[in-house]
């Protein structure tokens, strides 16, 4: 019979644990039980030490043809509210963003049904233009799908092209939840989950780093969840190319998906703690602030996670979506915030390349 | 230092001053809050949380006090200084009870102008319209105003509140119970003798109290372990303490300003409020300060208790924090933790299981 005890042992000892196990400590009624072998994982791992970076999100267009389901945030070309940033714009804000200190430019945009192949090329240039120190950060698997049929190019290709641009590395945006029985309710003009792991694939084969995400908290089961951390472990043990994970708790608030009020505290910690045990060859597990708040994402740096996203100026997706954290986070109160749950702040680039210690 | 601590409290010891500035200072949230779950599951073996629906109404937000870090005073005639009619506050008593409410908390500012004749009257009316509510009202700063605006002692006061119909007093205005800080931040309000001066006559006169801790503001970690063994010292010395509610200093539209505490902060002062205050009954966590995200894991941190539904909250919110919770979602969010969920009265009798 499984056991919490059993499960400990065999994580203390370095032994990978299974998903039926996975599942078990998501039922596990002990949060703090987890909470410490999560924390002791990740202290065995990074110790003290919790990762931040400065960066500016830029969301060059809300215009989608994919018009997701649980999205607040699209809008067809002709409603109102649906906008196109110029690339001077965009220029004028990483600009703005890399004298403020950023090291990074994270961005994802919807869909657009006009714009040419050429036009991401540039805006990738655009950006680069501002500092060759800059790292961006851009594009979600599904929209390099959507890049790579607009270029009429094989995925392979496309990425090159976008390197050359100065694609830096990917986020890990779009996976949303992989069971297909699921993601048909939710997103269903979306790449289905397998075509989301096999351009991954290739993104790390390129060379790219990447990010992952699991949007959770909607309709799936926490099943679906385990499997969803299942294909990321093992796309990752293949490649390699996964930084970090990072679970996304679902903001319900605007969303066409009625499902119940959003996820509790308790359910957001138990589903960070549960990733830093099972995805052991992970070595970063981030609490995203702009979706858990400030207050569960620093309660979650005992809970296994040792990332807390960055300074984030101006995200619109979670906010259009309904989250009442602040727009962005100075610095300072990423600093502090860190400081105050009793552990060393420092800040990394976009690579996870320690910059520096506070 | 933490074996010890764990030692003395598995062997039901009381930790000292020291031990607990340790636990503030030096503890690791978790091991903190281990300690105080494992004394949550001696106190409340039942796996229950509980909480009260209820209204806050503030009659008045006229307040000679003047408190630094309160958003919600204004002097007496202000543009938007209020005193609520009789009739308005019947109607929010009525609303209430139509709900399902059982608990009335009244609190307002010290208003110059309200002398006991004033409580005594509308209180009585209360009492004869709404027999089945709870009056668990006012606080000890109002107390100890009323009877200097009434020119009676504090005991009268207090007595002849009771016998006009005030059933419990509710232990808000604590704030942090050390002088030095309450001249930071609160320097005309009643110092720490005279909010435990009022807690002790309550209890003497058989009504139950609460008491209250707002930290996050001045204070250091010594004046918040001061704040709990005051309060342990009064409730063994007689207290009628039914529950502590430790809440955090909300900075919005103050004159104090500043940070206040973070999520980590207040989960180990929860904790260590748990762990000190084993004979107080019941601890609550506080949402409306919190969110209902922070409330929820608060459980695992000591508490047994979510207060209130508050149909009606003006003080925080003036504040710039305004957590709303229906009944539903405070069941929803109990379940979610594993717990099952009680609708209980002022007193803590249970009322409905869920």
């Amino acid at each position: 019979m499984t056991t919490f005890a059993a499960i400990a042992d065999k994580v203390r000892s370095g032994a990978r644990i299974g998903e039926a196990e996975a599942l078990f400590l998501f039922g596990h009624d002990d949060l703090l039980a987890l909470g410490e072998l999560a924390q002791s994982v990740n202290e065995g791992r990074n110790g003290r030490r919790v990762f931040f970076n400065v960066n500016r999100h830029i969301n060059h267009t809300n215009i989608c043809v994919n018009r997701c389901r649980f999205c607040a945030f699209y809008r067809t070309a002709d409603q109102p509210g649906a906008y196109l940033m110029t690339l001077g714009e965009v220029r004028e804000k990483a600009q703005e963003a890399f004298t403020q200190g950023a090291t990074e430019i994270h961005v994802v945009g919807g869909l657009h049904p006009d714009l040419p192949f050429e036009f991401y090329l540039e805006l990738l240039g655009t950006i680069r233009s501002v500092s060759p120190t800059l790292h961006v950060k851009a594009f979600t698997a599904v929209e390099i799908a959507y890049l790579a049929k607009l270029a009429k190019l094989p995925i392979p290709e496309t990425l090159e092209r976008l390197k050359e641009a100065g694609l830096g590395s990917l986020p890990g945006g779009g996976a949303e939840i992989f069971a297909p029985n699921v993601r048909d309710q939710l997103c269903p003009e979306k790449i289905s989950g397998q075509a989301w792991l096999d351009i991954m694939e290739q993104v790390h084969h390129a060379g790219l780093k990447s990010n992952s995400t699991m949007l959770y908290g909607h309709l799936e089961t926490v099943a679906d969840r385990v499997d969803h951390m299942r294909q990321l472990r093992e796309l990752q043990d293949k490649t390699g190319g996964f930084q970090v994970f990072i679970p996304l708790a679902f903001q319900p608030e605007h969303s066409e998906i009625k499902a119940g009020n959003g996820t509790s505290g308790v359910d957001d910690l138990r589903t960070l703690a549960v990733a830093r045990i099972y995805l052991d060859n992970f070595a970063n597990i981030k609490a995203y602030w702009v979706m858990l708040g400030e207050k569960i994402a620093q309660v979650a740096l005992s809970f296994g996670v040792n990332d807390l996203d960055g300074t984030v100026v101006e995200e619109r997706i979670g906010h259009d979506a309904g989250a009442d954290s602040p727009q962005t986070m100075s610095r300072d109160s990423i600093v502090s915030l860190i400081r105050k749950a009793g552990r060393i702040p420092v800040e990394r680039d976009t690579l996870y390349r320690e910059l520096r210690t506070y | 230092m933490l074996k010890k601590i764990t030692e003395k409290i598995n062997e039901g010891e009381g930790v000292d001053a020291r031990e607990a500035l340790w636990l503030l200072n030096e503890g690791e949230l978790l091991a903190v809050g281990r300690l105080a779950d494992s004394i949550r599951r001696k106190l409340h073996p039942e796996r229950c949380v509980s909480f009260v629906v209820d209204r806050n109404v503030n009659y008045t937000n006229v307040c000679e006090s003047k408190c630094k870090f309160c958003a919600f005073y204004r002097d007496h005639g202000a543009a938007d200084a209020y005193l609520l009619d009789t009739e308005v506050i019947m109607a929010k008593i009525a609303e209430l009870v139509e709900q399902g409410g059982t608990q009335l908390l009244m609190q307002g500012g010290l208003h110059p102008g309200l002398d006991i004749g004033y409580f005594e009257k509308l209180f009585r009316e209360i009492k004869v319209r709404f027999p089945g509510v709870q009056n668990h009202s006012l606080s000890p700063a109002e107390v100890t105003h009323i009877a200097q605006v009434s020119g009676l002692t504090m005991p009268e006061t207090l007595a002849r509140l009771k016998a006009a119909g005030l059933d419990s007093v509710p232990g808000g205005g604590a704030e942090i119970l050390v002088d030095s800080v309450r001249a930071e931040i609160s320097p005309k309000k009643i110092g720490w003798q005279g909010w435990a001066a009022v807690m002790r006559e309550a209890a003497r006169l058989g009504m139950s109290t609460t008491a209250t801790m707002m930290f996050g503001s001045k204070e250091r970690p010594e004046d918040i372990v001061e704040h709990l063994m005051r309060v342990r010292t009064l409730q063994e010395e007689g207290g009628s303490f039914t529950a502590f509610i430790p809440w955090t200093y909300q900075p919005g539209n103050t004159e104090l300003g500043g940070g206040g505490a973070t999520g980590v902060e207040y989960l180990k002062v929860l904790a260590l409020s748990r762990i000190v205050l084993t004979n107080v009954p019941n601890l609550q966590a506080s949402w409306v300060t919190q969110g209902a995200k922070l409330a929820q894991v608060a459980l695992f941190f000591g508490a047994n208790d979510l207060g209130g539904t508050m149909l009606e909250e003006n003080v925080v919110a003036a504040a710039g924090c305004c957590f709303r919770m229906s009944r539903e979602e405070m069941i929803e969010l109990i379940c979610g933790a594993g717990f099952t969920p009680v609708r209980r009265t002022t007193l803590y009798q249970a009322l409905e299981q869920y």
